[in-house]
């Protein structure tokens, strides 16, 4: 096994960025072999890891080393053999840091995958090279599109059980790009790859001299990630209020929050959504008491402080004077429904969108895709669990919104079930 | 356009810090779990800093089992004061004599498990509706599988297969009555982030992280220190090492590990060299391969 830099040996660590990734697989398609391996290599495997998965492996009588059961920890994985639930898996190299996402492939685990495409900045998805673009490729790359991961990596696999042919890869590269052009990715990158043997995983191999790009892991280090939050319409929900209340901090009043999008500075002009009422920042703290920020962007959580006293509290919006997000209490979206409940066209529902929470109801389900095909299906309103649809809500109250297009964290929303208090949806605003 | 970008330790604290409000928004009267160990002192920090100029908004809640190291229980009294924090103290001695719980038998006798009544019982004697525990995914692979929002029903059970999905950074909070939360602001945290991260912050840590003499006895590869509650089989002795702590728990199940590290640098490089996962080193992780997923189901943190 090759070994890589120790990642932690420099000065690096503290100068890494993070990226978040997903990926989505079935039995057989090499996801687990390919995460292992970058675990492995990255030396984010442990020997005691190691070992206790030889000694499961041997128990369940299986040959070579089973690599998902690193991934898949729960009782009732390990007993059927699949991936249930998203498993969170960390890793870094000398240049980042890495969070995958690693979510199940199957059909009826959609909702998992979009859990896990939810706060990506990048998909891996998986092709075998014998079997080329199938449905799966195509749902996961769809479902990769929805959540507006920006880029995507397709890793065209088991090349070795195809000789690594130069013309079956550009087969595969044809046919997915003849697909893609349905697909709302502005980033898509091909790589060549056996995840059995480590080949272009985490070093160039010898056997596809004729490929020109970088290693899956030199392609994850290095793509840029700098402009996928939005650091244009200035936007900061409101979580909570601090007021100390003690003697050396008498006045202070703080509107704690993440910024979800754009650049706030001390000066600016501001609005209080939903209120309409206008002030000034006149200063931004970061976590603890560091000293006032110069300046403040997505996802920094702050704490703002205006020049005047106006009633804002949580699920209110502070933004820029001059480029206020929509404020309606009808939206039009697209959901992915989670719950075994099927969707109850007219039901009432919460939404939770940014800090805010409101009743809302779906008054028309105008239609169901088809996640294989991203075709719509006309006359079918029955939404179900792992479906998807698109929707006109009405809230109680307006919502502070953007498109999910423009800004995932002003677009995005769940909607809860009042009284099993579930989590029965997920949602993009259109 | 000029690069707005964080370093993944900033990513990472921002996000807590998201956390440890949502907590403070959506519940009514949540707790921090603090154990001494490493990863809720950089809790208490992530907490000082969050509601930063006011203090923190919830007690800090200490499951005694009492088997700590006095090293831990020094630490945490002396951190309680300089941050005027208010301290819950519950023993899992309690819970025993009041029959609540049943001291484990045999060889590897642990109160690590016997820490879930009394947990439970506190979370219903003050009526917490949301503890905050430090717990990362990376410790475990059933932790891998946990949320930051982790509902608990009204016998403190975890249930893996019906866990909510969390999106985005929309955190689902709504409980029925009776039911409450776990919540762990570090998911997505590595060791080798909360080392980090101290060593950034200059944070104080127990000396029982950093290397010392101490007397250990080598049981099953797991190097146990010298205390009361542990019985010398017959050919096992107590021998004199220069070891360190890797996690801070109960003395009769976590292990030392042979160390020089005595300075925050030295640990880090040891991290980055390590072999073996920091709970390679707790017995009670070694009984089976679910353990912890069956513990954190009964209840467990």
């Amino acid at each position: 096994m090759p070994t890589a830099t120790n990642p932690h040996s420099d000065q690096h660590y503290l100068a890494m960025d993070l990226l978040r990734f997903t990926t989505a697989g079935s039995v057989d398609d090499g996801k687990s072999t390919l995460i292992g391996r970058l675990l492995y290599d990255s030396k984010a495997i442990f020997e005691d890891q190691l070992e206790a998965i030889e000694r499961a492996t041997e128990q369940r009588g299986e040959e070579t080393l089973n690599l998902s059961l690193l991934t898949d920890g729960l009782r009732a994985e390990r007993e059927q053999g699949i991936t249930i639930d998203v498993a969170y898996r960390y890793f870094a190299t000398p240049r980042r840091k890495f969070i995958v996402a690693d979510t199940p492939g199957h059909i009826q685990y959609t909702r998992n995958m979009v859990t896990g495409a939810s706060t990506a900045n990048l998909a891996i998805v998986l092709v075998d090279a014998r079997k080329g673009v199938i449905e799966q490729t195509c749902r996961h790359s769809f479902i990769a599109s929805l959540l507006r991961i920006p880029h995507l990596i397709v890793a065209v696999n088991k090349m070795d059980l195809v000789e690594w042919s130069e013309a079956r890869y550009n087969e595969i590269v044809a046919q997915f790009s003849e697909f893609a052009s349905r697909l709302e990715i502005p980033d898509i990158k091909f790589i060549p790859i056996s995840a059995l043997h480590g080949d272009n995983v985490v070093e160039k191999s010898p056997k596809s001299p004729w490929y020109q790009g970088g290693a899956l892991l030199y392609t994850l280090e290095t793509v840029y990630i700098g402009s996928d939050h939005n650091h244009i319409d200035a936007r900061f929900p409101v979580q909570t209020v601090i007021r100390p209340n003690n003697d050396a901090h008498h006045d202070f009043r703080g509107f704690a929050g993440r910024i979800a999008g754009g650049v706030f500075k001390p000066g600016d002009e501001i609005t209080a959504l939903p209120s309409g009422r206008t002030s000034r920042i006149t200063a931004l703290h970061g976590p603890g008491a560091t000293g006032p920020l110069a300046e403040a962007f997505s996802p920094m959580s702050v704490v703002i402080n205006l020049a005047d006293e106006i009633d804002i509290s949580r699920g209110d919006m502070i933004v820029k004077a001059n480029n206020p997000p929509n404020a309606t209490k009808d939206i039009e979206a697209m959901i992915c429904w989670f719950s075994e409940a099927k969707l109850v066209p007219g039901g009432k529902y919460l939404i939770r969108h940014t800090t805010r929470e409101a009743k809302c109801a779906i008054k028309v389900v105008r239609y169901k895709i088809n996640i294989n095909t991203l075709h719509k299906v006309e006359g079918d309103q029955e939404i179900g669990m792992n479906d998807f649809g698109r929707v006109h809500l009405r809230a109680s109250v307006p919502l502070l919104w953007d498109s999910y297009q423009r800004n995932r964290a002003t677009g995005g929303f769940i909607l809860v079930d009042e009284f099993t208090n579930a989590t029965v949806a997920a949602g993009m605003i259109l | 356009m000029s690069s707005y970008n964080l370093t993944h330790l900033a990513q990472l604290e921002h996000e807590s810090i998201f956390v440890l409000r949502e907590v403070a928004a959506q519940f009514e009267r949540p707790a921090l779990l603090f154990s001494g160990g490493k990863d809720s002192i950089v809790m208490v920090q992530l907490a000082q800093k969050a509601f930063w100029p006011a203090k923190f908004p919830f007690p800090l809640v200490h499951i005694d089992t009492g088997h700590n190291f006095p090293e831990t229980i020094a630490f945490r009294d002396q951190l309680t004061s300089e941050t005027q924090a208010r301290l819950i103290v519950r023993y899992v001695e309690d819970s025993i004599k009041a029959g609540r719980a049943v001291e484990e038998k045999g060889l590897n006798a642990s109160r690590n498990k016997l820490q879930i009544p009394t947990l439970l019982d506190t979370i219903e004697e003050f009526k917490f509706d949301a503890c905050l525990g430090g717990a990362r995914r990376d410790e475990e692979k059933a932790r891998a599988k946990e949320r930051f929002f982790s509902a608990r029903d009204e016998f403190g059970q975890w249930d893996p297969k019906n866990q909510r999905p969390e999106l985005w950074n929309l955190f689902n909070g709504r409980k029925n009555v009776g039911e409450n939360f776990r919540v762990f602001p570090l998911s997505n945290w590595t060791e080798m982030d909360v080392w980090q991260y101290i060593a950034s912050e200059n944070l104080a840590i127990p000396s029982i992280y950093f290397a010392h003499e101490r007397e250990v006895v080598d049981r099953d590869g797991v190097l146990l220190a010298r205390s009361p509650y542990i019985t010398l089989l017959p050919g096992e002795k107590y021998e004199t090492k220069r070891v360190r702590y890797r996690t801070v728990g109960d003395s009769t199940c976590t292990g030392a590990v042979i160390s020089d590290a005595c300075t925050l640098a030295e640990i880090i490089q040891e991290v980055a060299s390590a072999r073996q996962t920091e709970r390679g080193t707790r017995a009670d992780d070694k009984r089976s391969d679910t353990a912890m997923e069956d513990r954190k189901k009964a209840g467990y943190f």
